[in-house]
């Protein structure tokens, strides 16, 4: 299908200087018929779906710690007022003040990560201190060993 | 009394390769990456619109949960596809079947009208399947 080559080549070129009238001729479409299409079928125009792309990965790089001017331009902006308008937008927050709350929440799991992992799988991995393999097996707690209410 | 589904499990061969194919391929976000110890992530992800459902995705090691013995047969079991772990919802079947198709997604069904609603069954990379379907409109 025309409409879902036009979106992967989306997928796969968002950090390069894209054309959309370019995609929409590659397609065979005129750019009006082109962008209507796309929407109806994805929910967005092209140049919607673009920039959510674009977002989606900045937010990736930001999370890792990539700063926000690198971030800005590896995803494709060329303009970092624009990106940041934009990201605020649609995540709520600025891309600075994102990457600051990820690094945190990184640095927070590496020195308290129970506090983020479920102890049933902390436990069934052997991450807690007293649980031993004789234990591995499911086993049915006791009546009378049960939280009252 | 219980509410709802918060967590579902899927048992996975590699955490780092599951990540890419739920994320980068699916098109899912990641919800809490929490390392553990080397290979093992308390990894969840969930469906864009469901920020609720966190998916785990579960690696097969031997440890704890699995001695060596079992961890092998599960593993075996995952990849022979002995798993379907669940059905996604889907809003455009045939776009989204063409481009998971492109992206390189193992299929054993294409689109098929059925009495609930147009199907396909895909394959994660680790060997689960699943099904997508485009219900019927009400």
């Amino acid at each position: 299908m025309r409409l879902v080559r036009a979106k992967l080549f989306i997928d796969e070129h968002y950090a390069s200087d894209i054309d959309l009238d370019n995609i929409a001729d590659e397609a065979s479409f005129s750019k009006y018929h082109f962008i209507r299409l796309f929407r109806r079928v994805f929910g967005a125009t092209p140049h919607q779906y673009l920039t959510s792309v674009r977002l989606f990965r900045a937010r990736a790089l930001l999370a890792q710690g990539v700063p926000v001017t690198d971030t800005c331009y590896s995803v494709g902006f060329d303009s970092l007022s624009s990106f940041t308008g934009l990201f605020k937008r649609a995540v709520g927050k600025t891309p600075s003040a994102f990457r600051a709350e990820a690094l945190h929440l990184r640095a927070d799991m590496a020195r308290a990560p129970l506090a983020y992992i479920p102890h049933c799988f902390a436990s069934s991995y052997g991450w807690l201190p007293g649980v031993s393999p004789e234990n591995r097996n499911f086993q049915e707690v006791p009546l009378a060993a049960a939280p009252l209410l | 009394m219980i509410t709802r589904l918060s967590h579902a499990c899927i048992y996975v061969l590699d955490q780092d390769s599951a990540e890419n194919f739920y994320v980068n391929i699916l098109g899912m976000v990641v919800h809490t990456n929490a390392p553990m110890a080397p290979g093992i992530r308390w990894l969840t992800v969930h469906p864009k619109n469901q920020p609720d459902l966190e998916l785990s995705l579960c690696p097969v090691v031997e440890g704890m949960m699995f001695n060596k013995d079992t961890a092998g047969k599960m593993r075996e079991l995952v990849k022979a596809g002995s798993f379907g772990f669940g059905v996604f919802d889907c809003d455009d079947i045939y776009a989204t079947y063409e481009e998971l198709k492109a992206k390189g997604v193992v299929f054993s069904k294409a689109p098929k009208e059925e009495f609930y609603g147009v199907e396909a069954l895909f394959k994660d990379d680790s060997g689960n399947w699943f099904s997508m379907t485009q219900r019927k409109a009400e």
